[in-house]
């Protein structure tokens, strides 16, 4: 007996079809992706893993809407970004992500909790910038400048700053690379909170093997492709984790 | 709450003060320069409109031979006529002690009862005077101070070949005497032409006119028509000896100063905007450079998902607080130093009184021009940034760029060391940007090009002036045109060393319906001491079978040769003559219609007639001479060159030719202010390279000479341009600087671009060592840790 299909409830928030990105033209063109195909199932906390140079920012970048493919596809829920305008990429990335980026990237001209205001400004559901600070460990220094902060404590920062807007998706590139194992273990925490209290997906990307250990699931790029997919079944809660 | 986003708008602001501030420094000069010029030019017009009503200047002068007082009812018949009253006027000649030339003079009689009804005068010191008292007279308070005397002094003055000795008892400011212009002089100069008024009792006397009038001053009723009522006016006076009525646009001191005003009008509408111009490209350039710069926020303002629009009014907002800060500023001071130069050319016009104005139009104006070239410049760039997706935009631009030099580069290596390459390499990477700045300095070095040589222009008019075309040191004007043999008298005079003749017959020169109230100059055929010039400076001879006009009078009439011209002869018999012209030349100074003499004669029926004679003289006995002119009772007046020319140097100085300084001094300091401007972006752009290289081991002098290396370049091929620019720039301005009364030829003298080039390299130079001390300074571990 065949009953009508229930009208799709997408299980994954991110799904990809041989998404391929190109830099530049001819001789001096740079294949950064050459054929992705992923899924990320709702609420998942996953680790992406992979050699420098392998893709893995390119291909965050363009999940996030920061960037567009050269071809393939890329869907969020329901919606293919793809295909998206660019006012459409906007809305969806103000409404639902989160980024910490592998640069930092604060606003040198604002303080720390300035910095975290520019996104709580514009956010449906945001969290105060100073609670979002407390949960990095910074709330005495929400007044210095970027250029007062130590290259970790302006880590900390953008991760406040992409956890204060209490997203759906939440994307860190290198979130604890300039960190010390019992910071980085701290903000991995905060990570992990947001992903269990919030239900957010979130997407990591790591050198630090170890933090696969903590994942739902495990992404491993090799030269512009996914090499393997690894789906724990047991993880360690980011206090577990060997640095 | 103040947003996040403005508070960075506020610390930006603060961060690039220097820079900002240079920004809106420039603009508010080219806002200055046009407030500025507005404000004078509107309050000298309404300053003037004012002084006129208050004192009654007259609509209409009818001067006549001589009417008998009830004619006086006749005017006021006449239909728009409001007022009338008689005067008597005529010419005197002053006896200074200590001064051999005679000084010329006009006395003017006062009614005798009350004040005048029309033409009042005002009193500037002492009283007026007692009517019944025959030698008491008001003195024009402009040549009293030239030369220093006051009430309680006497003056002694030869009316009508009667000599006597007055009492001065006041000193006045009068609207109809504003430039007190000497008959046949160019220029005022207030030592050597007075006025007098005294009792209409003393001057009847003096000039035979008891019960009689020689000039009617006359006030318009409203909605009357002028040239009707100067029509009837002549009509009514003819028998008398009209001269001709005619109405204040007319009248000598009224034209001097509407020239003056106009030109001012000219140049204020000329030349502020093309300061505006260049200052709003610059704006242009740094506001798209800054933004540039800012890509990477940009990037991460929209990876945050803030829409482009909203991005856009951020730095919008950046741009509108220089540009409005810098309107602003310009407002504020262009009001303040338009009021300085209206208190300066009060004392000139001599005002007595002062309406400030500036119209709003001018700060419109000049705030929509900075705020708009402010826009465009971020609305172009913002474009392209917002065309980047924000991964790229924040990625800094360099490192993709390099891939195309890279052969190129290779060539470099053999013949310039790494800083050197690196200088070039930057350029080279970048071409759009250096064009950019080439373009800027470039354009800022035309604008002291151009007023380097309006400046050198002026002084060569002058020279062209007195020293081609007037090559006499004397000009003898007689009371009336006198017979020739008159000549012999003056050829006698012991110094006297040659004489000139010539004749000049005041005239209203017409085509159709375009007319001059001018005169015809009466030449003779191969003038010597005053010549008719060409362009190249050689001399045009003055023909018998025909009138040459000066081009702008030529351009005014719109006749060209072999066209008749129709002459209106006001003196004599006033006959009308129809006139070949035969050519045209360039004039200087003034609009002259040059005739034979013998022919202008013969036309007029009057052979044998001059009007002076131009005299060479030894100038040893100078002073013997002016003696002996003095006692000549056929001797109306003396213009001494040297005189002369300082009264037309003064009058381009302290008139609306001074501007030309002050446009001098702004445009050095928007050339200046660009150069300076180029230099302080080339250091924000590059503050984090200079810090790298400073890390990795270069020293301070490599790292400024990959900053200053790049300024110097760019300046230098930023000269060809500034002059070729200038150049076409010159031809704009001096064309705002020339006027009816005198034309400003554009004379390009090496000289000017000398200067421009030397004073460009300078800024570079001073700019250069202002930025440099911060490469001192650099924080180098600050600049490092931040990505911006
Ligand atoms: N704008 C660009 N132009 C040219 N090539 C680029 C550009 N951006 C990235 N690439 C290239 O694309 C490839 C993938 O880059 P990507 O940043 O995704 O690597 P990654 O996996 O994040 O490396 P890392 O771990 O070092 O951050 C690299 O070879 C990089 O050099
Ligand atoms: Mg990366």
């Amino acid at each position: 007996m065949s009953e009508p299909a229930p009208k799709p409830f997408a299980p994954f928030a991110f799904r990809s079809e041989d998404v391929t990105k190109v830099y530049g033209s001819g001789a001096a063109a740079v294949h950064a992706l050459r054929g992705v195909d992923l899924e990320v199932p709702r609420g998942e906390l996953v680790v992406v893993l992979g050699p420098s140079g392998s893709g893995k920012s390119t291909m965050l970048n363009i999940m996030g809407g920061l960037d567009r493919a050269t071809s393939g596809r890329v869907w969020f829920m329901d919606d293919e970004l793809t295909a998206m305008d660019d006012a459409a990429l906007t809305q969806f990335r103000r409404r639902h992500v989160g980024f910490v980026f592998q640069f930092y990237n604060l606003m040198p001209s604002l303080t720390a909790r300035e910095n975290v205001e520019l996104v709580t400004e514009i956010a449906d559901n945001p969290m105060d910038a100073n609670e979002a600070l407390a949960l990095v460990g910074l709330e005495e220094r929400a007044n210095h400048f970027p250029a007062q902060l130590s290259g970790g404590e302006q880590q900390r920062v953008a991760i406040a700053r992409a956890v204060a807007k209490q997203p759906e998706v939440l994307f860190c590139d290198e979130p604890t690379g300039a960190l010390d194992s019992k910071t980085g273990r701290a903000v991995l925490r905060v990570l992990k909170d947001v992903n269990e209290r919030l239900g957010a997906t979130v997407l990591i990307i790591t050198h630090a093997a170890a933090t696969a250990a903590m994942a739902d699931r495990v992404l491993s790029f090799a030269d512009g492709k996914i090499r393997d997919v690894i789906v724990n079944k047991t993880k360690l809660d980011p206090g577990e984790i060997q640095w | 709450m103040v947003s996040p986003l403005d508070r960075k708008l506020g610390r930006d602001l603060w961060r690039m003060k220097g820079q900002s501030l240079a920004i809106a420094v420039v603009i508010a000069l080219g806002v200055l320069m046009l407030v500025m010029m507005d404000g004078l030019v509107n309050s000298l017009d309404q300053t003037r409109a004012a002084y006129y009503e208050r004192y009654r200047l007259a609509d209409v002068f009818a001067p006549v031979k001589r009417a008998p007082d009830h004619v006086l009812r006749d005017l006021a018949a006449i239909e728009g006529v409001g007022a009338v009253e008689g005067r008597i006027a005529g010419g005197a000649l002053i006896d200074l002690e200590g001064e051999p030339a005679p000084i010329r003079a006009f006395a003017v009689s006062l009614p005798d009862f009350g004040t005048p009804r029309i033409n009042d005068v005002y009193l500037t010191d002492g009283r007026r005077i007692n009517p019944s008292r025959k030698d008491e007279i008001l003195l024009l308070d402009g040549f009293a101070r030239a030369r220093g005397l006051a009430p309680g002094d006497h003056l002694s003055a030869t009316m009508n070949g009667a000599r006597r000795t007055f009492d001065i008892v006041g000193l006045v400011q009068s609207p109809e005497y504003l430039y007190a212009v000497a008959p046949g002089e160019l220029a005022p100069n207030d030592a050597n032409f007075a006025v007098l008024w005294m009792s209409r009792d003393a001057l009847g006397a003096a000039f035979d006119l008891d019960g009689a009038f020689n000039e009617a001053l006359i006030a318009l009723g409203r909605n009357a028509n002028l040239d009707a009522v100067i029509d009837a006016v002549d009509r009514v006076l003819d028998p008398y000896g009209g001269v001709g009525a005619y109405g204040l646009d007319d009248q000598i001191s009224n034209r001097f100063v509407s020239e003056e005003i106009s030109s001012l009008r000219v140049s204020a509408r000329s030349v502020p905007p093309i300061f505006l111009a260049v200052a709003a490209f610059l704006l242009y350039i740094v506001i798209s450079r800054m933004i540039h710069a800012e890509r990477e926020q940009i990037g991460l303002l929209k990876a945050f998902g803030y829409s482009s629009l909203e991005v856009g009014v951020h730095y919008f907002k950046f741009v509108l607080a220089v540009a409005v800060g810098g309107a602003l500023l310009g407002c504020m001071f262009g009001v303040l130093s338009g009021r300085g130069m209206v208190e300066l050319y009060l004392d000139y016009f001599k005002f007595p009184f002062l309406v400030f104005n500036v119209d709003p139009a001018a700060f419109i104006i000049g705030f929509s021009a900075s705020v708009l070239s402010a826009s465009f410049g971020g609305v172009v760039v913002l474009r392209q940034v917002f065309a980047l997706t924000p991964a790229v935009a924040m990625r800094p631009s360099a490192p993709a760029d390099y891939t195309r030099s890279v052969s190129f580069s290779e060539q470099l290596k053999k013949v310039l060391d790494q800083p050197s390459r690196m200088v070039v390499r930057r350029i080279a990477r970048q071409p759009g940007r250096a064009v950019a700045a080439i373009v800027g300095i470039g354009s800022g070095m035309a604008l002291s090009v151009a007023m380097l040589t309006v400046l050198a222009s002026f002084d060569k008019m002058m020279d062209v002036n007195f020293s081609v075309l007037d090559r006499s040191d004397v000009t003898v004007s007689f009371v009336e045109p006198l017979s020739d043999k008159t000549l012999f008298d003056l050829q006698n005079v012991a110094g006297v060393i040659e004489v000139e003749p010539f004749r000049s017959v005041p005239a209203i020169l017409r085509n159709g319906r375009y007319s001059h109230r001018g005169a015809l100059s009466g030449l003779i055929s191969e003038p010597r001491l005053n010549r008719a010039v060409a362009a190249d400076n050689s001399a045009i001879f003055v023909r018998g079978d025909g009138i040459i006009l000066a081009e702008p009078l030529a351009a005014k009439l719109n006749i060209a040769p072999g066209d008749r011209l129709t002459v209106d002869v006001r003196e004599g018999r006033r006959p009308t003559l129809e006139l070949p012209v035969v050519g045209v030349t360039q004039s200087l100074l003034g609009a002259p219609a040059y005739f034979e003499l013998g022919a202008l004669n013969q036309a007029l029926k009057e052979p044998g007639r001059v009007s002076g004679a131009y005299l060479r003289i030894d100038s040893a006995k100078a002073d013997d001479i002016y003696v002996a002119l003095k006692d000549m009772p056929a001797v109306a007046g003396v213009s001494i060159k040297s005189k002369a020319r300082g009264a037309f140097q003064q009058m381009m100085d302290e008139g609306a030719g001074g501007m030309r300084y002050i446009m001098a001094a702004i445009a050095a300091i928007i050339t200046f202010g660009i150069v300076y401007n180029s230099a302080r972006i080339a250091f924000a752009e590059r503050e984090r390279d200079l810090a790298s290289l400073r890390v990795i081991g270069f020293t301070k002098g490599e790292a400024s000479f990959v900053l200053l290396g790049e300024l110097g370049i760019i300046t230098l091929l930023a000269l060809p341009f500034g002059i070729a620019l200038g150049h076409y720039l010159s031809l704009a301005v001096s064309a705002g600087f020339s006027t009816d009364l005198y034309q400003i030829p554009v004379s390009f003298a090496p000289a000017s671009y000398g200067v421009a080039v030397v004073a460009v390299l300078t800024a570079a130079g001073v700019s250069g060592w202002l930025v440099n001390r911060d490469v001192g300074k650099l924080d180098l571990v600050a600049s490092l840790k931040t990505r911006e």
